[in-house]
């Protein structure tokens, strides 16, 4: 059989992916590197990154401080060593998107502007107006097109790793458009598949944020590191869950409670609105406990006012705010408050990588949100991820590239059992399923809303023990699903069962660290155990996967270099 | 009360199947003066018919993946208010002037190539080196390119394109306007390289000035003014200097 075969294969074209192919090309011009993604690229998630991006830029600022904003903002759950180089390198890559033509914001004298994010201590986060991401991924996806050693496979659902002689050598994808699954053989694959966000029912998350490459590498027997570190931006808009960036607050606009009280000065007295998201989350929620919320129709909220900033200023940096209001909630952010609550948004935990993106399985990597390369630890820094995805999609590139170059070709015979055994399956477990009477559908709402409801801002061991019996029952139900859709054709309710099986994998994951956790660190907050830990918990969480219901959790230590634990008041 | 509802009538069609495409009338609850017809269609799928395709992600108006024809419109699915329709019913279709992939997805490798093709990219007769740092660029060069900046590539103007509709050799708004976005950005030396393309005769000469593409573009970005502008440049470049950016 013939295959499509790569030096590099990239799974996934968000800004971590395609950054990494380009990082390939860059190391060795004459590979030849597979972009497989489920979208056209331009449409992955990075698209809805708003803020920025972080990086020492300025004579005032330092490695060190952007390093121990990091590390504090992580609860110290973060990699020190990996901290410390992503700093380094964050500044290069920056200027490397400028080059490539990244309408980055400007100062009068025409360099790159900053501005201040949470929990950062001073201005670092470059921003192109409040579509950080958008142009970004416009920009990179973009600059790829001029290299012809990049072949993209649009459009193509990766459903499995291969796997031979514990080796990485490829996937296998349907071809959206044929409906035809096709083994894409590679010497190396990097995983750049982005969030989960959507397992919980309130998220910023796209509907294409489904955890798939952090289940495949899972299901390849790569462990899943701190997969009980999810993050909660305090700024969703209600129903939707629309990101309104925390660039409102680094503006300058106010978190105010029903009493019209900028309520943060109780929980982060010295940094206000520009505390960290976990810590002003957990104070939102408080707060609407408490019964100092609004009352809505979708829930509690809270105000985000930027009114005192002024017309020029909101149209000048936040002008798709200004459109997100008009064009979402009907209002107009220069004359009314906005209605914000916190929302799911982002995936600190991921697929066990080290500082090059490397697994522990042989050709294999990932980078970006997928990956937990010990960058964010209990709690991601906003801006500190597209900066990351730029970093370690490089990294991993350049890693990729280097294996590539010296490895052995990848023998096709076993590729060829490999994609009949995958090709039996989704057509005996899916397409050809007879019998089934449950909706996919069903079965996702009641996943988000168990998810939202127990591995939260706030947790506890009844919530998660009874999330997990929750859990285990829907995928009992899951193997009765029923699948309508028999065309091969763009069959999306295939590629929607396939994620869903992904996500309820990916959701156990959570819930089993979550409940093994028994601290308070960062974004994991257990209202059984209030307090940090470190005597005992100052360790990643490394989840395996078993054949069992229940992961295998093994415990890591903490690299320290520089920083030591302390307190983490603001 | 009864329960409110509301009637979508959404194109179908299986290439293996079907000889041609076909409206399929979905009666569906109304239950939340925030739904947009993307809701619609995710109830639909979720809980009245799993077949049903169409593409969508950020659901924000920002990934460009949920463009259809609304009662004849092209718009973003996902802040189309189904408040903004009802009681009338709702037909959705794919976008016009594209093949149709299967129900509501359209092929748009045309436009991939397209893309392509204008060279959507910095362009320098050298390489500025990265340790040399940032390019230095005031918000006024910015300004000049900002808007063409904004595409989001949903192909809502390729939609409300006559010209294209009757010659899909036409290079067409979106793409045009990003040519003209890295023209006008003063980081960018790639004017001559971009100008075979937009001035051959497929390029911006094709376009009638109907304006529909700036119409119908849900991101204030003007496609028409970029081509009227690249028709501009295609003539007078000849005689008028283009700045510094040349040397």
């Amino acid at each position: 059989m013939d295959f499509e075969s790569y030096d590099v294969l990239v799974v996934g074209g968000g800004l971590a992916g395609i950054r990494a192919a380009i990082a390939a090309v860059d190391a060795n011009p004459r590979l030849k590197v597979g972009m497989v993604s489920k979208v056209y690229p331009m449409r992955s998630h990075t698209v809805s990154a708003e803020g920025g991006a972080a990086a020492v830029l300025r004579p005032e600022d330092s490695y060190e401080t952007h390093a121990f904003d990091t590390i504090k903002g992580s609860d110290y759950l973060a990699d020190q060593d990996v901290v410390e180089a992503f700093v380094r390198e964050a500044p290069v890559e920056i200027i490397q998107m400028e080059h490539w033509g990244c309408p980055w914001s400007r100062d009068e004298d025409g360099k790159i502007s900053v501005r201040p994010f949470g929990g950062m201590t001073t201005w670092r986060t470059c921003f192109a107006a409040d579509k950080s991401g958008f142009h970004m991924l416009h920009t990179v996806f973009q600059t790829s097109l001029q290299f012809s050693q990049i072949h993209r496979h649009d459009e193509a659902f990766a459903t499995k790793l291969l796997i031979e002689d514990s080796r990485c050598v490829g996937v296998v994808a349907i071809d959206m458009r044929s409906g035809r699954l096709e083994a894409i053989t590679a010497k190396t694959v990097i995983i750049a598949t982005g969030g989960l966000g959507r397992i919980y029912a309130f998220t910023t998350n796209g509907n294409i944020c489904t955890g798939d490459g952090m289940a495949l590498a899972y299901r390849a027997g790569v462990g899943l590191k701190d997969m009980e570190m999810v993050q909660f931006h305090p700024t969703g808009l209600p129903f939707t869950g629309i990101l309104i960036t925390e660039a409102v607050r680094g503006e300058g606009g106010y978190l105010l409670n029903k009493d019209g009280e900028r309520f943060l000065k109780r929980y982060v007295p010295n940094k206000m609105e520009l505390g960290p998201r976990d810590i002003i989350s957990r104070a939102m929620v408080t707060e609407f406990e408490e019964g100092r919320g609004f009352d809505g129709p979708h829930g509690k909220y809270m105000h985000l006012d930027v009114r005192h900033l002024g017309e020029a200023v909101i149209d000048r940096k936040l002008p798709f705010m200004r459109e997100l209001g008009r064009e979402f909630v009907g209002i107009d952010i220069v004359k009314d408050p906005i209605p914000v609550r916190p929302v799911q948004h982002y995936m600190m935990g991921g697929v066990d990588a080290d500082i090059s993106g490397a697994t522990p399985i042989a050709g294999l990597y990932a980078a970006g949100e997928c990956a937990n390369v010990g960058l964010n630890g209990g709690n991601r820094l906003g801006s500190n991820s597209l900066s990351e995805c730029l970093v370690f999609g490089a990294a991993a590139g350049r890693a990729a590239a280097e294996y590539a170059s010296s490895a052995g070709p990848v023998s096709t015979n076993p590729v060829d059992a490999l994609l009949a055994d995958e090709t039996n399956h989704i057509e005996s477990s899916y397409l050809d399923k007879r019998g089934g009477d449950e909706r996919i559908g069903t079965i996702r709402e009641e996943m988000q809303h168990d998810m939202d409801a127990g591995a939260g801002v706030f947790r506890t061991r009844d919530g998660l023990e009874g999330l997990t019996r929750r859990l285990a029952s829907l995928r009992d139900r899951f193997e009765r699903i029923k699948i309508e859709d028999s065309s091969r054709t763009f069959n999306t309710e295939l590629t929607a069962a396939l994620e869903l099986d992904f996500m309820l994998e990916m959701a156990e994951t959570i819930a089993f660290s979550a409940l093994a956790r028994e601290e308070s660190r960062g974004a994991h907050a257990r209202r059984d155990f209030p307090e940090r830990d470190d005597d005992k918990y100052l360790n990643h969480t490394v989840a395996h996967r078993t054949d069992g219901a229940a992961p295998r959790l093994e415990y890591r230590n903490v690299r320290i270099t520089n920083f030591k634990p302390q307190a983490r008041t603001y | 009360m009864a329960e409110k509802r509301i009637t979508v009538r959404a194109t179908r069609f299986d290439p293996a199947k079907d000889k041609a495409p076909r409206l399929q009338s979905y009666d569906i609850p109304f239950a939340d003066e925030s739904m947009v017809v993307l809701d619609a269609l995710n109830h639909i799928k979720a809980h009245v018919d799993g077949s049903l395709s169409y593409r969508w992600s950020c659901r924000m108006g920002i990934c460009g993946s949920c463009g259809m024809m609304i009662n004849g419109i092209p718009k973003l699915t996902c802040n189309a208010f189904l408040r903004d329709y009802w009681p009338r019913s709702i037909t959705v279709e794919p976008l016009n002037n594209f093949p149709i992939v299967r129900d509501l997805v359209i092929d748009m490798e045309d436009f991939m190539h397209k893309l392509k093709s204008i060279k959507p990219w910095i362009i320098r007769k050298q390489e500025y080196p990265l340790g040399a740092g940032e390019h230095r660029q005031t918000m006024d060069q910015i300004d000049e390119f900002r808007q063409f900046s904004e595409c989001i590539n949903c192909m809502l103007c390729y939609a409300a394109c006559p010209v294209y509709g009757l010659n899909n050799e036409f290079l067409g708004p979106a793409a045009t306007a990003l040519a003209r976005r890295y023209d006008l950005d003063s980081r960018d030396q790639g004017i001559k390289e971009r100008l075979p393309v937009l001035a051959n005769s497929e390029g911006v000469w094709e376009c009638s000035f109907v304006g529909e593409c700036s119409v119908v573009c849900p991101k204030g970005v003007d496609p028409a003014k970029a081509i009227q502008q690249t028709k501009l440049d295609t003539t007078m470049r000849f005689v008028l200097p283009y700045g510094n950016r040349e040397e």
